[in-house]
């Protein structure tokens, strides 16, 4: 079974060790995915929907830890890979575009240093053949006049272009899988339409898969074949894009869904907020982590962390009162 | 008329950008643009980042001066460039202010949140004596859904949510009218968006404010607006009701800004077509002769490269500026 997945990460804990206590930043997390698939990750901030894919490159070192559950990635184990070599998978089969663009490209380095440098890194290709990989890449990404643009620096060029060029960055060895943090948060509406566009487009001619972390429902529902809802650290709910969307069943999901106004309404209708705060990780409640939030809460939510409420092949929920249904449903069928 | 509670006529502002005597150039992030707002409504300004959008609030609560045109609040003019007349500012700072964007910069962290609220009320002289102006702390804290518990904090013990409404409480202590929105829940988390949007539509209800709501996100402004500006590049180009700008917007830059933004609804999303929009925005420092949208309309015709779009009504409450209306809709 788990031969054909590209990404399969089993029951995976991850804590960050700070002076004010221990985060426990994922608790139980389980994932995979096939080759060329789209996963959409969304969740609140510090719900841990980048630290599940950081972790997947090995980034979460010091203070974070591993503490249980495996992760396997295009057959490699990455919890006993040493350092040196998850430096030659990274940006070879596995790479990753950040929020923010300026950010994450080296200032003082033109655009057409930063290519070349990866495609040597991780090819025998010469310094020369590198540098005509890299314009191809530009080509590829939409950049046009890719000779001038090698030669210039990040503060030259606009955002949507800086995010052309670290995709550009990210695909310089074909990799397998593409993660992409929040890839259009700081970018305008219209920029952010023609990245996605780009994104589907390579991913139609590259056949790579793509874990997408957002937390614009918007963004997955055209994306996404797959979506994991996340909330403090555990997966709450994971299903095909229609599940999410059409047959919620967590609190949480219908809550989010029901919280953004939509464009296409017809007449004004009252938002119906989650209300309360998001959790303190340092404190997590015992029990389901957003039974302090829920309407539906019961007293066994606040005890116990709900097991896994599987509807089919791909759709479950930690939640008690799916188990509850469930359970009815069954003795009514008996 | 009096019902026009904002006016706003050919504002414009300019930024010196470098250069001496004749080659001083400007960064014109503000040019001819005309609104207003009715008493207890809200207008809506989206467009995307250096379209304009904030500093046309900020010119209206003069925190730049403006460079040309005209604002009237209530009958009162703020401003009249052209005939050089100015209002003393001091008792129209009551009636109109400011919500930011970024709540963790917004609030100083050395006050306690009683302090920031209150220093409102100090500066105008509000209150009579130190139980007055302690009451009214709270009040204003009750509103916006926090208590008195929260007002010997600082801002660093509360979530981003719990901060916008802090920073919203210390915009309402001097009881304004008027109050110039600028971003106020982008920061913030989805769950916690629809809290702050729904706690700005009951103090609307309850105290007859006026909103000027500016933000990128459409659904938002759309969800909250009566009326919806859509700028680009210092002009605005289309003003219409909120549900006929979303269903039937005429300008080509508002189509391709609707058609844009993802749909969280996977049937639609998949069955829509983006109308997507090759290029960048042009720099503010040196726009695009004529209509500034040209350099990335598909209808653009020589005479949108030599002459300015008139802002005119193409329907009954729905304005637009651009030359090829016909050819495009």
């Amino acid at each position: 079974m788990s031969d054909k997945y590209l990404v399969d990460i089993k029951n995976e804990r991850l804590s960050f060790f700070t002076p004010a206590g221990e985060v426990k930043a994922l608790n139980d997390v389980s994932i995979h995915l096939e080759p060329g698939e789209v996963l959409g990750i969304v969740g609140e901030s510090g719900s841990g929907k980048s630290v599940t894919a950081y972790s997947l490159m090995g980034l979460t070192a010091n203070p974070g830890k591993l503490i249980g559950g495996s992760l396997m990635f295009n057959d490699h184990q990455i919890e006993n890979m040493t350092e040196r070599e998850m430096r030659k998978i990274r940006g070879s089969e596995v790479s990753i575009i950040f929020q923010d663009p300026m950010t994450s490209l080296n200032p003082v380095y033109t655009i057409g240093n930063q290519i070349v440098e990866v495609i040597m890194l991780h090819t025998d290709k010469t310094r020369k053949e590198a540098k005509e990989r890299a314009k191809e890449l530009l080509e590829l990404v939409g950049i046009n006049e890719p000779s001038k643009r090698l030669k210039q620096y990040p503060h030259e060029l606009s955002g949507g272009m800086r995010q052309r060029v670290m995709i550009a960055i990210a695909l310089a060895c074909e990799p397998k899988l593409l993660i992409a943090d929040e890839p259009t948060t700081a970018l305008d509406v219209t920029i952010q339409a023609q990245i996605l566009e780009l994104m589907m487009e390579l991913k139609e001619k590259l056949g790579m898969a793509i874990i997408m972390i957002t937390h614009d429902l918007g963004v997955v529902a055209s994306m996404c074949d797959r979506i994991a809802v996340m909330y403090a650290g555990r997966i709450i709910e994971y299903g095909t894009t229609d599940d999410i969307f059409y047959n919620p069943k967590h609190m949480y999901t219908k809550g989010l869904i029901r919280s953004i106004p939509r464009l296409d309404a017809t007449e004004h209708e009252r938002l119906v907020p989650i209300e309360g705060t998001p959790v303190d990780l340092l404190n997590p409640p015992a029990g389901c982590p957003f039974a302090p939030r829920c309407e539906a809460c019961m007293k066994i939510c606040l005890r116990q962390m709900p097991p896994k409420a599987v509807f089919d092949e791909v759709h479950y929920t930690h939640c008690w009162l799916n188990q509850k249904e469930m359970m009815e449903k069954g003795e009514a069928n008996e | 008329m009096s019902n026009e509670f904002i006016k706003v006529e050919h504002l414009k502002q300019y930024f010196p950008a470098g250069g001496h005597g004749k080659n001083k150039r400007f960064i014109q992030a503000v040019d001819d643009v005309n609104f207003t707002i009715n008493k207890g409504e809200t207008l809506g300004l989206v467009g995307e980042s250096g379209c304009g959008k904030t500093t046309t609030g900020r010119s209206l609560l003069r925190l730049y001066e403006p460079t040309g045109g005209r604002f009237e609040f209530d009958n009162n003019v703020i401003f009249d460039v052209e005939n050089k007349k100015f209002a003393k500012m001091d008792e129209f700072r009551k009636r109109m202010q400011i919500v930011f964007q970024d709540p963790y910069a917004s609030l100083d962290p050395r006050m306690t949140v009683a302090d920031i609220v209150g220093e409102a009320i100090d500066a105008h002289k509000l209150a009579s004596s130190k139980q007055d102006r302690y009451d009214m702390i709270i009040e204003m804290l009750e509103r916006v859904g926090l208590n008195s518990e929260h007002a010997n904090r600082y801002p660093h013990e509360f979530s981003g949510g719990q901060r916008q409404r802090v920073g919203i409480a210390r915009a309402l202590a001097v009881r304004p009218d008027f109050i110039v929105c600028d971003e106020p829940v982008s920061a913030l988390d989805v769950s916690i968006q629809a809290q702050v949007v729904n706690m700005f539509e009951d103090l609307q209800n309850e105290m007859g404010l006026t909103y000027l709501f500016i933000a990128h996100d459409l659904s938002i402004v759309k969800h909250i607006s009566k009326n919806i500006g859509v700028m680009y590049l210092g002009r605005m180009v289309e003003l219409a009701d909120s549900f006929e700008i979303t269903s039937h917007p005429v300008h080509p830059y508002t189509k391709s800004l609707i058609s844009a933004i993802p749909i969280a609804d996977p049937k639609i999303a998949r069955e829509s077509k983006r109308i997507v929009l090759e290029g960048d925005v042009p720099s503010p420092l040196n726009p695009p002769s004529g209509c500034r949208f040209r350099t990335r309309c598909k209808y653009a015709t020589e005479r949108c490269a030599c002459e300015v779009p008139q802002f005119k009504e193409v329907s009954a409450g729905h304005y637009a500026a651009c030359h090829n209306l016909d050819a495009c809709n």
